[in-house]
């Protein structure tokens, strides 16, 4: 390179650099592939592998569960294709998934509260809805009582129906919701009482907490159905639903309990201080005070319990309770249908709602959480 | 020293709510008059002895049982709920209390005898057997040795296949599931080499396989299985119900008197029918039912061939024929006490 | 100064139920009352009613001998002649073999996931995203159907591989992976006395290496020379011992395959769906917990050189861990506890044998629930003790 200064004297260089080669592209898809596919080496092998997984998995599966299914006729046509999905099946069976056993005159009343449950659960999920506190006071105390009357009949000229006709989605819904709406009281109160001043209570609720988190809900399951009545005098009985829902609400409140404590250990101790100062006494400085704090904190926490709760319904079928698994289970082994892809399509179908079901309470959960994130993010 | 106080006084209330907890075993017929319904534990699901349909009414020899029972306590065959039980829990839901009488294709033996219940009698007797894809190339349960073997955990066919293959010197596996639904899920899969239960059993579930044709039963029979029903020990009143109960059902096949001509028999001029359906005589109020119980059976259910022509009889899809079911009469051995 | 003391005095003495102090051992004394009176109340009942019913009671039935079969029971010796408290230890063996085999599989594939969900890499960022919201969000009786369905219903049968007769050293068929026996001869103790001494010489190597770089800061490589002395060490010894191991292959017999280990497709199947279900959360909470480091604290280790590598190792996950383990705790105990779900598929677990066939054969509900549940009790009182100590450990010192 030739010295500027021997030319002009001066600072400016006359002739032109040799060209520069054109920046690296930052943008457009051969850029953004380098970036994020093709970094390293070890980027590249991984994206390789990443590929051939979903190039080994994918294509079959859809293929299965669409493009080759069969979609129309009847236990026949599912018969002589059987290499793919037969969702004949669940369209000649989707009343029995839905409502179990329920009679099919009655199913109005399912219907009915299935459409309440939804607007309510709807107009809680936006936050804009007006009376907002009210509706969902209404939907955790007034709505279940008035549910089970509407479901098992019996007053205002409603016909009976027995508990053992109740199954599918319905029975689903009815043992998650009720176990959810009978373990969130419960779980705060055990939560209190495990950061409760007084011993002999701070005992009593861990160990009741400990107890139920430490044994399996098979277990408890199993005793609530067959072994509850000798735990009681011999004119004492329950409805079996009734005892697996008590099972299960115990079992979900020790987890409540320990979600809700996680959200009082959150609350900064100035709080508890100020609400004694004013002389709140303790119920008063609970309800006023730390318990909406903490509560708020603690929504995603309850959501992802109600999900563990959710899927564990299925685990009534063991003690046969025809929830939603149970009664496609049962339905799989019709002899009209002994077709080798019925099983997984009655596998798949319920994956699927319980899939959609999962799922859009976990984003719902993680909205929550990304709006109560009011620290520094990056 | 409040807190003293309150703590005698709990113990107080405690004792007296104990007490009145205490009740003496023979009220059955009682409690189960003040529910309204018989509470009636059967199988989850065995074609032809209690199986729910596509509306989830059941049907079979051992739920036309329980219905019988309905009828001669209530005289409402449907004055009964069902409670599905596994092999696996159906005692301990027996003897908790949880179901008043046990009709699910349950071997009587002597240890469940004395340990669980009293058997009432036998409605279905059955022998265990086996079955084995045709391509095994198999014609004795001899040749079994080395077999993988499926079937349902918690049964006398768990331990009778245990004895039989030690007996014989014999190697195997055995693989028990809890509902004989999987079993059937599990051999159709070719995880075992041999599916074993009661033969009415097997004939139930092959309906169940994806080629039901290409296997076959083996002409062993390992065991004797007499299958019935039984309740809680203790109470005599409630047992007897359920033994004439059954022992009804028989003597009316036996003496001809069906759903159809019960009507008709009432005014049978034969004593033995006169006593049956209560016309005359007072054996219904002895054991603390109507004297026309038998006939409320009859006419709501029907007698035993009735029963079980409808539910594994040759026109079923179980196809099987009476065999040792038949009176014994006809060369088989159903004998039941007579009526008087 | 005796003004003020007459104007305390002049407050009036607070009044029983003003005293909170009192009122809470009011409070206390009315709760242990009221358990005390449940607790008579059930016990009474459950007495009453198993005298009136007729129900044995005691532990008698454990000597009892329990007449059937189980299909895999690894270290403990039995048979159909062996008592109910075998069928027992058989049950808490396998449900243990669930559990740790378990726990260590799912550990390693949360980890995996968990940091793909943070790769640079998008395709396997996505990858690892879909596998988390998909397993996270299904019932695990359903995989757990589904792995059993999906383990045994493609692969073939014994028959279609082998002819009878045959000597097989390894074969994957529907009744399970079959290997051959490995049969130690004279001198294999020498191998597990290498072992033994190749950890021990670790843990001095270890020692040594620490105090050097106290001292001069240089680094010796504890890590590799740990495993060149385990696996050398005991190859050394099996080598000079004259190679005394062999191996037995199993038999075709006329159906299957005999003899050999077998590990059965129902534990492969329960595995497969416990690990994979539990991997999705251990992953989530991975990711947290690596995401709850200070951003700031990756700068300044960049900022004091320290190498990429040794920046996750030495500096992030340390930090994450403490973010990581109480609830990895959870997962822990939960799978342990979902283990129970084996007796959907035929794994002869603790729930299967003993608080199934065992409480159906013998009918003494109460005591063997009571002792089921202790065992799920204590393994979960154990896992508990172990992840506090090791929390307590890595804990962050404060002033």
């Amino acid at each position: 390179m030739s010295n500027p200064s021997e030319h002009m004297g001066g600072i400016v260089n006359a002739g032109d650099l040799p060209d520069k080669p054109a920046p690296i592209s930052t943008e457009g898809p051969v850029a953004w592939m380098r970036d994020n596919l093709f970094s390293s080496p070890l980027n590249t092998l991984l994206s390789i592998l990443a590929l051939f997984l979903i190039v080994w998995t994918v294509p079959p599966a859809l293929n299965w569960l669409i493009f080759s299914a069969n979609w129309a006729g009847g236990a026949d046509a599912c018969r002589a294709n059987t290499g793919a999905a037969c969702w004949p099946f669940i369209t000649a069976r989707w009343e029995q998934f839905l409502y179990g056993f329920y009679p099919a005159p009655e199913r109005w009343r399912v219907d009915i509260i299935l459409i309440v449950l939804l607007v309510g659960i709807v107009l809680l999920a936006f936050e804009r809805t007006p009376l907002r506190k009210w509706i969902a006071l209404l939907m955790l105390v007034p709505f279940p009582i008035v549910s089970f009357i509407l479901l098992y009949g019996g007053m205002f000229g409603l016909p009976v129906v027995e508990t053992s006709r109740w199954g599918g989605f319905m029975l689903t819904l009815v043992i998650a919701l009720s176990g959810i709406v009978a373990s969130l009281p419960l779980g705060i109160v055990l939560a209190l009482g495990r950061r409760s001043t007084m011993p002999v209570m701070r005992m009593v609720c861990t160990i009741f907490i400990e107890f139920w988190r430490g044994i399996p809900l098979v277990a408890v399951l199993f005793m609530a159905s067959v072994m509850f009545p000798l735990f009681l005098p011999p004119d004492v009985s329950f409805d079996q639903l009734l005892r697996a829902v008590i099972g299960v609400a115990f079992f979900a409140s020790a987890y409540m309990a320990e979600v809700v404590r996680g959200g009082l250990q959150a609350i900064p101790k100035g709080q508890y201080e100020g609400a004694m100062a004013l002389g709140l006494p303790y119920w008063k400085m609970m309800r006023l005070i730390v318990l909406p704090q903490a509560l708020k904190i603690v929504i995603p926490g309850i959501v992802n319990t109600f999900i563990g709760l959710f899927k564990d319904t299925t685990l009534v079928l063991i003690i046969g309770l025809l929830d939603l698994l149970g009664i496609v289970q049962s339905a799989i082994n019709d002899p009209n249908w002994s077709i080798k892809s019925v099983p997984y399509t009655g596998y798949v179908f319920v994956a699927l709602v319980f899939w959609v079901c999962c799922y859009a309470m976990a984003r719902y959960s993680r909205y929550i959480e990304a709006k109560l994130h009011t620290g520094h993010k990056r | 020293m409040h807190n003293f106080k309150s703590i005698a006084t709990a113990a107080a209330i405690a004792g007296s709510l104990a007490a009145t907890g205490v009740a003496s075993a023979d009220e059955t017929l009682d409690a189960v008059k003040g529910n309204g319904s018989i509470q009636c534990g059967v199988s989850q699901g065995l074609p032809g002895f209690s199986n729910p349909d596509d509306e989830g009414n059941w049907t079979g020899i051992d739920v036309d049982f329980c219905r019988a029972m309905a009828a001669a306590v209530f005289g409402d065959p449907e004055a009964v709920k069902f409670t599905p039980l596994s092999a696996k829990v159906r005692f301990t839901a027996l003897t908790s209390g949880e179901i008043d009488v046990l009709a699910r294709n349950t071997t009587w033996t002597m240890s469940r005898d004395s340990d669980f219940g009293e058997f009432v009698g036998v409605n279905y007797y059955d022998g265990q057997g086996f079955m084995v894809p045709k391509s095994l190339g198999v014609a004795s349960a001899t040749e079994l040795s080395g077999a993988a073997v499926c079937t349902n955990t918690g049964t006398t066919t768990e331990l009778n296949v245990a004895d039989y293959f030690r007996a014989q010197g014999m190697d195997y596996t055995v693989v028990a599931f809890e509902k004989a639904d999987e079993v059937v899920a599990a051999y159709d899969a070719g995880r075992c080499d041999v599916y074993t239960t009661d033969r009415s059993g097997l004939a139930a579930q092959r309906t169940k396989l994806s080629a039901p044709d290409d296997h076959m039963v083996l002409p062993e029979i390992i065991s004797k299985e007499p299958l019935g029903p039984l309740v809680r020990h203790g109470d005599a009143q409630w047992g007897d119900i359920a033994r004439w109960t059954l022992n009804c059902m028989i003597n009316a096949e036996e003496m001809g008197v069906s759903s159809e001509n019960v009507e008709d028999m009432k005014g049978s001029d034969d004593p033995g029918i006169q006593r049956l359906l209560g016309v005359d005589g007072d054996l219904g109020s002895k054991i603390g039912l109507d004297n026309g119980f038998c006939a409320n059976i009859v006419a709501a259910v029907g007698n035993y061939a009735e029963s079980y022509n409808r539910n594994v009889g040759p026109d079923t899809p179980l196809q099987l024929d009476r065999g040792l079911n038949a009176l014994w009469s006809d060369g088989g051995v159903l004998y039941a006490a007579p009526m008087r | 100064m005796s003004e003020s003391i007459n104007t305390q005095k002049e407050v009036p003495e607070l009044g029983f139920w003003r005293d909170p102090a009192k009122r809470a051992w009011v409070w206390q004394g009315l709760v242990i009352a009221a358990l005390a009176l449940l607790i008579y109340i059930v016990v009474d009942n459950t007495v009453t009613n198993m005298a009136a019913r007729g129900l044995a009671s005691g532990f008698g039935f454990l000597n009892t001998s329990s007449g059937f079969g189980i299909i895999t029971h690894p270290f403990v010796d039995y048979a159909e002649t062996s008592d109910y408290f075998t069928v027992f230890l058989v049950g808490l063996v396998n449900t243990l073999m669930v559990a740790i085999i378990g726990c260590i599989l799912a550990l390693a594939l949360g980890f995996v996931v968990g940091i793909a969900r943070l790769s640079s890499n998008w395709l396997v960022r996505k990858v690892a995203t879909f596998y988390v919201e998909l397993f996270r969000n299904l019932p695990l009786l359903l995989q757990i159907l589904f792995w059993y369905g999906a383990v045994l219903k493609p692969l073939p049968g014994p028959r279609e591989l082998h002819t009878a007769g045959d000597s097989v050293f390894f074969s994957v068929n529907n009744r399970g992976v079959i290997f051959a026996e490995p049969i130690t001869g004279d001198g294999f103790e020498m191998v597990w006395y290498a072992f033994f001494a190749a950890i021990v010489l670790t843990l001095i190597v270890r020692y040594f290496a620490r105090i050097r770089q106290m001292r001069t800061g240089a680094q010796f490589p504890v890590f590799l020379t740990g495993l060149g002395l385990i696996i050398g060490l005991p190859l050394i010894a099996f080598f000079a011992a004259g190679s005394p191991l062999s191996f037995a292959p199993a038999e075709m017999s006329r159906f299957a395959l005999s003899g050999g280990v077998t590990i059965i497709p129902e534990l492969v199947a329960l595995l497969f769906a416990l690990v994979i279900y539990t991997a999705a959360f251990i992953a989530e909470i991975v990711r947290a917990g690596i995401q709850a480091v200070s951003h700031g604290q990756t700068e300044a280790a960049s900022a004091l050189g320290i190498k990429p590598n040794h920046r996750m190792r030495l500096v992030v996950v340390p930090q994450a861990m403490r973010v990581i383990v109480p609830p990895l705790t959870s997962q822990f105990l939960n799978l342990t506890k979902n283990s129970s779900l084996a007796t959907a598929i035929a794994y002869p677990d603790l729930f299967a044998v003993f608080a199934g066939t065992t409480l159906n054969q013998t009918g003494q509900a109460v005591e063997i629930m009571a002792m089921t549940l202790g065992v799920y009790l204590t393994l979960s009182l154990l896992t508990s003790g172990f992840m506090n100590w090791y929390n307590s450990r890595i804990k962050l010192v404060e002033r």
